[in-house]
């Protein structure tokens, strides 16, 4: 079914962020317009996801050019949801950042470029095109390329040469994949790319290909081993930046190769083992860097890492539970990680500071406060009935279905690790008596006005809200979840929404 | 002519990694550059090269007849270049700034921040 509506969350994005540019340094007007475009795109994602869910997969096709020689979007029941959650966490933070992001850094361009990087995630969602996911994939490159050297501190610079190379290479990987694979099929629609690689003989080739996505996808996603630049750069930008980097960067590469692994390529056993291998590595690697980290924000950094693994874990089972367990650990993740980083910015501006020998006494000063960030903190966890739980209880039950005793081993590590890790946090940075505080280390939030103060917490109670929901109804989400995974296991359903009957 | 291109994306490549792993800025950047490039040579080598036949159908007939050269890579490749020199324009600027802050060229003076964990 063809439906121009796909199309109107990106647009929305691109027309604030060029709307916003007509208001350069006029930070006021900035801060409104920006909440109102992610209103808006929030509203149109919410519409399309309620249209996926009633009617099916729906189709745009660009200039009306038939599949497989025009770019297609579509917006099947991940997509929507990819999309609607995109657009939650960009409203979110959105809000969030009226406050956090400073006069200086709004007067430079923060807010338009946060809308292009939104659109580019919305756009990489909702594609149905290979080249077109390229295309979406370097505009939010360079988009947080911007963010996360805005404001020019010596740490941003020292982190973003990391990261450009990394991504930059992760590009060219990508861009070598597409031209391998345009070679041997002559095609770029991905539903097309379903059909036609499935009658190559020549699989060397195919299989080259797939590992060059894997690679380049991997880098993006922060996979074993390829993850080094994402601890080393994501704590450096200011909290809110962080917090949309963290929530919805590394899941665009996981949407990518879920994708990509799903429709275009089917994994064989070496693949699967791979992933397999790599998620127990992730898990294992990323739970050992976070655990001697002193700064809260790094070790965020460190956890993004090593829940990544649970996901790459997820496509590696390649079971109808495992790809439930997959979306909703993504639909998880992407809310409690945005919601950390978030977090961690308000601590910041109560203690003036995120390393854990100098904060304290957070419980004593700001009772309420800290029992919403005890939610966001046990969820993350997965104590149960919160929402990292369920999706948790999915993959270990696939785990042990197929004898994976090692794969097993690794996500109840990783899982304590991270308890560990909360119950630090907590007991250093909420019920120790706050050290003796340095002079430069004052309150800024306490002689914030009130609107700054509902606007600085409100993103963050609505999104424990969220994820509380998403733990507590968690049968809900399991519908959602369950077609998802039915869709990813037959593609056929996705290649006859973009190709015809 | 074929063979020619695939000889020299192979070194575009090979020397594009090299550079990247030595431990200069410039050397870095000199690696993202041939890395692109090489890329878009593949590409280019991808489509089928046929020389001196544009995609055009002639007057006289309605469809394709013959080999033809395929557009598409053409397009790829113009879409790839544009996107890579505004990547590669952001990274230069910033090495060079990161270059004033820190006085040095050396990719390992760059672990500062690593240091407090």
């Amino acid at each position: 079914m063809t439906v121009n509506i796909i199309l109107a969350p990106i647009l929305t994005h691109m027309v604030t962020a060029v709307v916003l540019l007509f208001f350069w340094k006029k930070v006021q007007a900035q801060r409104l317009i920006s909440v109102i475009g992610n209103i808006l795109a929030f509203v149109f994602c919410c519409i399309l996801f309620s249209l996926t869910w009633n009617l099916g997969p729906v189709t745009m096709h660009a200039g009306s050019w038939q599949p497989p020689y025009g770019i297609s979007f579509i917006s099947d029941t991940l997509s929507s949801v990819m999309a609607l959650l995109a657009a939650t966490a960009g409203l979110a933070v959105g809000i969030y950042s009226t406050v956090a992001i400073g006069h200086s850094r709004t007067k430079y361009g923060y807010f338009p470029i946060f809308h292009l990087l939104i659109m580019g995630l919305i756009g990489a969602f909702l594609t149905g095109d290979i080249f077109n996911l390229y295309v979406w994939f370097e505009i939010v490159i360079i988009s947080s390329f911007v963010l996360l050297t805005l404001g020019g501190k010596r740490m941003q610079m020292e982190a973003a040469v990391k990261y450009i190379a990394m991504n930059m290479l992760a590009s060219v990987i990508f861009l070598t994949a597409i031209g391998i694979l345009y070679g041997i099929t002559g095609s770029l629609n991905i539903a097309d790319l379903g059909v036609k690689v499935a009658r190559i003989e020549n699989r060397g080739l195919v299989n080259v290909s797939a590992l060059l996505f894997f690679i380049g996808f991997g880098i993006k996603s922060a996979v074993f081993p390829l993850y080094f630049w994402l601890p080393s750069s994501y704590h450096t930008p200011p909290s809110a930046i962080a917090a949309i980097f963290g929530g919805l960067l590394t899941k665009m590469g996981i949407y990518a190769l879920i994708r990509v692994f799903t429709v275009i390529f089917s994994p064989d056993g070496f693949t699967t083992n791979l992933f397999i291998a790599l998620a127990v590595a992730t898990m294992i690697t990323g739970a050992l860097g976070a655990i001697n980290k002193k700064s809260i924000r790094r070790m965020f950094s460190y956890l993004i890492v090593c829940h990544i693994g649970y996901l790459i874990a997820g496509l590696g089972l390649y079971t109808e539970i495992a790809f439930s367990g997959l979306v909703f650990y993504l639909i998880h993740d992407i809310i409690i990680k945005s919601n950390l980083f978030m977090m961690s910015g308000i601590i910041y501006k109560i203690r003036g500071s995120t390393d854990i020998r100098r904060l304290g006494g957070l419980y004593k000063d700001y009772p309420k406060l800290s029992f919403v960030m005890a939610i966001i903190l046990f969820s993350l966890v997965g104590i149960p009935p919160l929402s990292g739980f369920w999706p948790k209880i999915y993959l270990i039950e696939e785990a042990i279905d197929q004898d994976l005793y090692v794969l097993l081993a690794a996500i109840i590590f990783a899982s304590f690790i991270t308890m560990i890790l909360i119950a630090k946090i907590w007991a250093e940075v909420f019920w120790k008596d706050l050290p003796k505080p340095n002079p430069e280390e004052v309150d800024q939030f306490k002689p914030l006005p009130v609107m700054q103060k509902t606007a600085l917490i409100v993103p963050v109670v609505v999104m424990a809200i969220i994820s509380l929901y998403i733990g507590l109804n968690a049968e809900k989400i399991l519908m959602v979840t369950d077609r998802i995974s039915l869709e990813m296991l037959d593609s056929s359903l996705y290649i006859q929404a973009v190709l015809g009957p | 002519m074929e063979l020619l291109l695939v000889v020299l994306v192979g070194l575009l490549y090979a020397s594009g990694i090299y550079m990247m792993f030595r431990r200069s800025m410039v050397k870095l950047l000199l690696g993202l550059l041939l890395l692109g490039n090489g890329a878009n040579i593949l590409i280019f080598l991808m489509g089928d090269l046929a020389k001196g036949t544009p995609p055009i159908i002639g007057q006289a007939e309605k469809t394709f007849t013959g080999v033809y050269a395929d557009p598409v890579p053409q397009a790829l490749i113009l879409t790839a270049i544009v996107i890579s020199f505004g990547l590669q324009s952001f990274a230069i600027i910033l090495l060079k700034k990161v270059y004033v802050s820190t006085g040095s060229d050396d990719l390992d003076s760059l672990n500062v921040q690593d240091l407090d964990i």
